[in-house]
């Protein structure tokens, strides 16, 4: 069976293969352990991880030094968040993010709730951005952290980063971003945005699973407490021996995106509208969730009017894309995410994410665009709610029994 | 989350897609579901002076197996008279369409989609 048109960049991407031609040498020949200070194997290896961490910085224009190497985003949300909430607990409680965060920032608020700590979780407009004031007037004098995405997982918006570094800085409150789907995308900095801890996934930018890194600001000084004790590496936050292979790797594919990014940028642009193009000229009643301008290019998450999502999916099984549609889970509720933008249940119940990268071709685009449009077709036609539509009838006119 | 064959047999080629005049006093038509919840069936049946379903339509919003359960009750309830066309149960569309569990309200849904069709064309006729 020939494989599917991979359209889920924002779930993960491939590892791109001169990020693994990097990686290589040191699952073998230069097998060394970074910590090891007596010989040239542990030399070797450390320089390797010390020239990632080098590259890894400088794509977010931070000091080496302030950048440890993690797990992944998940690790580095949970070591940031948990992090500066324990080390500042004797002064401060209360952190401030937004409801469509990550389940790992907002799993690790909850956690945090139960052991004392105040969160306030800030609603986002309909865009799926939030409001600047709603910030500032959250903020309190026991305020520790503020923690707000740079770009969402589901929806490709970009949130008012330098803004929101700039209230925090000017309050001395930490501000933390979940960078996962915003590095080697967007240009990030992290002085000029003012940020003070910064989260960041290998896979989501073509390099390998099971590495990501955390910036941790050192002028003005941000303490954390680690979430594991060890052998001090990484400055005693985040022990254990390093993967140099994961940490090349990571450096690699940063080193990449910092060199492509204006091009593929304006290249994934062009792809992006000339998708959202072909849909809304081919189909009615599609509506966009969230901001177009402030926006990913790699990103558009759609709402096709009357036809179920994950019923959509199996008619485009080619196509690998997501939807925010969670029928598929255990739960039935459709996306937390599209929720929060105000987006009704029936409307979140017929959306797809569909995420466009490194590896996407136009060929590609005009065949998913091509196939969407006739599955929608064929399922509207199948549709009690598309039928009503078409007579007049609206929906919400109607007693629904609730199952 | 792979389908059984019999799922995508009817996701891709389903039965008795359609609409029946819900004016008719022999069509019964019967709505289920919600659109917050992500699945609607409806379910109209024609019923002759004898009592028997001679002709079926349905049109559902949902996933794959809820479109395969409607599709499916469509084919079995025609040509049965409309008492036993109201014995099937749920179980045994899931059965047949191998649902797994988190799919078996796709099933309970076309059960309550037949009763009401049903439902609606009785009050019909004892309106009439």
């Amino acid at each position: 069976m020939e494989r599917p048109i991979y359209l889920d960049y924002q779930a993960t991407t491939p590892c791109d293969p001169r990020v693994l031609q990097a990686m290589l040498p040191y699952f073998t020949a230069e097998f060394g352990n970074p910590h090891s200070r007596n010989h040239a194997y542990g030399w070797r290896a450390e320089e390797a991880v010390e020239a990632a961490r080098m590259k890894v910085a400088s794509l977010i224009n931070a000091d080496p030094k302030a950048l440890i190497f993690t797990s992944g985003a998940t690790e580095s949300n949970n070591l940031a968040i948990k992090g500066v909430a324990h080390f500042y607990q004797e002064k401060k409680d209360h952190i401030i993010t937004c409801a469509t965060e990550h389940k790992c920032v907002l799993n690790s608020c909850r956690q945090l709730e139960q052991e004392g700590f105040k969160i306030t979780y800030l609603p986002v407009d309909s865009n799926g951005l939030i409001d600047l004031n709603h910030l500032k007037e959250a903020i309190t004098e026991k305020t520790v952290l503020v923690s707000i995405m740079a770009v969402n997982n589901e929806i490709g918006v970009i949130q008012p980063l330098a803004e929101i570094g700039k209230i925090c800085r000017e309050r001395g409150i930490f501000f933390h971003t979940d960078a996962a789907q915003a590095v080697g995308k967007i240009p990030m900095d992290v002085e000029a945005m003012n940020i003070d801890l910064l989260s960041i996934s290998a896979h989501k930018l073509y390099g390998p699973k099971g590495v990501g890194a955390l910036y941790v600001r050192r002028k003005p000084r941000v303490r954390i407490q680690s979430l594991i004790n060890g052998g001090g590496q990484e400055r005693g936050m985040r022990p254990g021996t390093l993967s140099p292979p994961l940490c090349v790797g990571l450096g690699e594919a940063c080193a990449i995106a910092s060199a492509e990014m204006p091009s593929e940028y304006a290249r994934l642009k062009v792809l992006r509208d000339r998708f959202y193009h072909a849909i809304k000229t081919g189909l009615e009643e599609v509506y966009l969730n969230g901001d177009l301008e402030q926006r990913i290019p790699g990103n558009l998450n759609l709402s096709f009017a009357h036809v179920e999502g994950e019923g959509l999916m199996m008619g485009i099984k080619d196509l690998a894309v997501s939807s925010g549609s969670a029928c598929t889970s255990a739960s039935l509720e459709p996306s937390y995410v599209l929720r929060a933008l105000g987006v009704e249940e029936e409307m979140a119940h017929t959306s797809l994410r569909l995420g466009f990268g490194r590896f996407t071709t136009e060929e590609e685009i005009d065949l998913a665009a091509q196939k969407i449009i006739k599955e929608v077709n064929r399922l509207r036609e199948m549709s009690p709610l598309w039928e009503m539509n078409r007579e007049g009838i609206d929906i919400k006119s109607i007693k629904w029994a609730a199952h | 989350m792979a389908y059984s064959t019999e799922v995508i047999d009817h996701y891709e080629n389903p039965r008795n897609v359609g609409t029946l005049d819900s004016k008719d006093d022999f069509v019964g038509t019967g709505l289920v579901g919600a659109p917050a919840c992500g699945d609607v069936m409806k379910l109209q049946i024609k019923v002759n002076a004898q009592g028997v379903i001679e002709d079926a339509k349905f049109k559902t919003f949902g996933c794959g197996s809820a479109i395969a359960s409607s599709s499916l009750v469509t084919e079995w309830i025609k040509g049965k008279t409309v008492e036993e066309a109201s014995t099937i149960k749920n179980t045994t569309i899931a059965h047949h369409l191998a649902l797994p569990p988190v799919k078996i309200h796709c099933s309970m849904l076309a059960e309550d989609a037949i009763r009401a069709a049903i439902q609606d064309f009785k009050g019909k006729q004892k309106a009439a």
